[in-house]
């Protein structure tokens, strides 16, 4: 009877494993990067997410919003409260004057990212019937987070490299874009960057690679602001409460010492 | 103040005296908290109770301040949640504390309930403390149900699409049950609105329940590992200070493995999908629960028959206000149940199995093993559970607790 029950525990437990190897199959995973916030004690590259956001500025910007963030946000990744205004002033915002007559003005700090289109509606009519996504949660909102996002940006294949297997299988034509890691492969997103797409005010060079992880830091902090204070507080926290079980066991052992 | 079991309490503060006279809350808690005669060979999985009421205070406390934040709007929910996220102080830390501490509420709970039938807690005299517990659970499942649907992304959405539907499964009024549910004829704002609503009320239901869980514990004292009834002073020892400090310390063990989670990797439960905001008009790929509701989501899709999985689904729930008299077993404790012990572990297993399975997409492997785990789940407590009660030969109990406590000494 006892050696049944083994067995028909260890066949459970095979189908377990069995199950755990069929769920890892069937997902692409993105190759794995080294992100600079990643771990308990990761932060920002500040001078990384300041060149992605030049990237978001000059590129991603003409078709994707960022709603949830303003610029106020950007003193966050260490630029000064006047850049800040002066990256402001370069947009026209709606508003209302004095008198109630809707207006253009210059951005203020406390504004939110200027949309590129008016409203959802405009944003599909522009471009094929979907609005492009908004990116301030993108890393969060999607499977894989910042991995998903910089193999999404440079894993691009053109028409003429493709494999005919691979035409055949997702049925490729020469005016789809081919993505290796984003689900179904045919992407409706152009390739957004290649080689040399901006010049880096400090210099770097504006390889894909290099403008990828560059974009993708931007976006994992518009992401998660507060990934850093929420690091710090947990390392505390978790520290307080290491010694606070530590003396409570000590407490409790000499509690019971006269009950064992 | 000081006093032995049976006696009344002396208080020497004048006041608490007064007070205790007209009201006598502090003869209560001296009673109930302090010398209240508690089996002294509890182990840790006697913490999971005091660690499922922190949680429950926690959530309850955290959930207050998020509601003070959040907008229950079509429009707006979402958007207001991540207003908590970004500019409301510290409004990260407690919505990652009220997200991530659903699941660890649940996980004591699931531990809590699994001690309960290793050690027949459910056994008389404690079968009505194990249905109100099971009453408890129902409640959570609603209340994380409905939370959940609160920030309004894409998986609140259409998670509350799909529970909401099954409804429409009931026979002729089917229908009408899910449009007076919606509030109209999807979800939307009525459905948001009132779900909002329902979930700030349903915890403190909760809490009513399990204050009459607690009374009920209190009659006739807690179950323990060897599952035999104190025989006096020798097999007991007064709760405080003995299970103040080991339950302290087991809360606070718990709480760093919470707060490791609420810290480091506070997104790991949850969907990535839900960080977009809901769209009725756009499907996400795969629509799943929270973890701790796959396996019952499991075994609503191991059914072919819509209406068949409905009650497949709460049957697996309801089945267990009948454990008692399904367990025909003499003993409780599973220490002296040399079969049904391994048993309970293949459930824990099955149970594991299923939640895999709710996980994934209902194709290939994912079919047949779901529909496996899925009678394999019922059998275990509509046969294993009676027949074994009665084949079973048990192993040879000790004479009393004190006795077993001080031989494992020797030993």
């Amino acid at each position: 009877m006892r050696k049944f029950l083994v067995s028909g525990a260890i066949a459970l437990a095979a189908l377990t494993a069995g199950a755990v190897a069929i769920a890892a199959e069937s997902e692409v995973h993105p190759p794995h990067m080294h992100w600079h916030f990643q771990g308990p004690f990761g932060t920002y590259d500040r001078a990384a997410a300041q060149r992605g956001f030049q990237v978001y500025k000059e590129v991603c910007s003409a078709c994707h919003s960022l709603s949830l963030l303003s610029y106020r946000n950007l003193t966050e990744l260490g630029l000064t409260e006047d850049q800040v205004k002066g990256i402001a002033a370069e947009f026209q915002v709606p508003d209302l004057s004095e008198d109630g007559q809707p207006i253009e003005r210059p951005a203020r700090p406390s504004d939110r990212f200027k949309k590129p289109f008016p409203n959802e509606l405009a944003a599909a009519a522009a471009n094929g019937g979907k609005a492009p996504p908004d990116l301030s949660l993108i890393v969060k909102a999607r499977p894989g987070g910042a991995d998903y996002i910089h193999a999404l940006l440079t894993g691009y294949v053109p028409f003429d490299k493709l494999t005919p297997a691979q035409v055949k299988e997702f049925t490729v034509t020469k005016d789809d874009n081919f993505n290796l890691y984003f689900p179904g492969h045919k992407i409706a997103m152009p390739p957004p960057l290649s080689d040399g797409k901006v010049t880096y005010v400090d210099g770097t060079k504006a390889t894909l690679e290099q403008m990828s992880t560059d974009v993708t830091e931007f976006l994992a902090w518009a992401s998660e602001p507060h990934l850093e204070a929420r690091n710090r507080t947990g390392i505390r926290v978790v520290l307080f409460l290491l010694a606070l079980a530590g003396l409570m066991y000590a407490v409790k052992r000499q509690v019971w010492a006269d009950k064992h | 103040m000081a006093s032995s079991h049976g006696a009344p309490p002396v208080f020497n503060n004048k006041v608490v005296a007064w007070i205790d006279h007209r009201l006598p809350i502090f003869s209560y808690i001296e009673k109930e908290y302090h010398t209240f005669p508690t089996p002294r060979n509890f182990n840790y999985f006697w913490n999971f109770g005091a660690i499922a009421t922190v949680m429950l205070v926690l959530m309850i406390v955290t959930g207050i301040v998020l509601a003070t934040n959040y907008t229950p709007h079509v429009t707006m929910a979402f958007d207001s949640v991540e207003r908590i996220m970004r500019d409301v102080p510290s409004g990260w830390l407690i919505r990652y504390m009220h997200m991530t501490g659903a699941s660890f509420f649940f996980a004591a709970v699931y531990v809590h309930i699994f001690r309960g039938l290793y050690y027949g807690s459910y056994k008389a005299p404690r079968e009505l403390l194990w249905i109100l517990g099971v009453v408890i659970l129902l409640l959570m499942m609603a209340t994380a149900f409905m939370g959940y649907v609160l920030p309004w992304g894409q998986m609140s959405f259409w998670g509350a699409t799909v529970i909401t539907n099954l409804f429409s499964a009931i026979p002729v009024v089917g229908d009408s049950i899910v449009t007076w549910l919606w509030g109209g004829f999807a979800v939307d704002n009525p459905t948001l609105n009132r779900f909002f609503a329902l979930h700030y009320l349903l915890p403190f239901i909760i809490v009513g329940v399990v204050a009459l869980h607690v009374v009920a514990l209190h009659v006739h004292g807690s179950n323990n590992p060897l599952g035999i009834d104190p025989k006096g002073p020798q097999d007991t020892v007064p709760f405080h200070p003995y299970y103040t400090m080991k339950d302290g310390f087991g809360v606070v063990c718990f709480l760093i493995v919470y707060a490791i989670f609420v810290f480091f990797m506070p997104n790991a439960l949850g969907e990535a999908v839900n960080y977009v905001p809901a769209n009725p008009l756009v499907t996400p790929n795969e629509i799943v629960p929270e973890w701790y509701l796959l396996p019952f989501y499991a075994i609503l899709r191991a059914v072919p028959d819509k209406l068949g999985g409905v009650l497949c689904m709460f049957g697996a729930i309801a089945i267990l206000f009948v454990v008692p008299w399904l367990d025909t077993s003499r003993v409780r404790s599973c220490t002296f149940r040399p079969i049904y012990k391994w048993f309970v572990f293949v459930l824990l297993i099955d149970v594991i199995v299923l939640g895999i399975c709710g996980a994934h997409p209902p194709e290939g492997w994912y079919v047949p093993l779901s529909r496996i785990g899925t009678i394999y789940y019922f059998f275990h407590f509509l046969v294993l559970l009676p027949v074994l009660g009665k084949i079973e030969r048990p192993l040879p109990m000790p004479p009393s607790i004190a006795d077993a406590v001080l031989k494992k000494k020797v030993a």
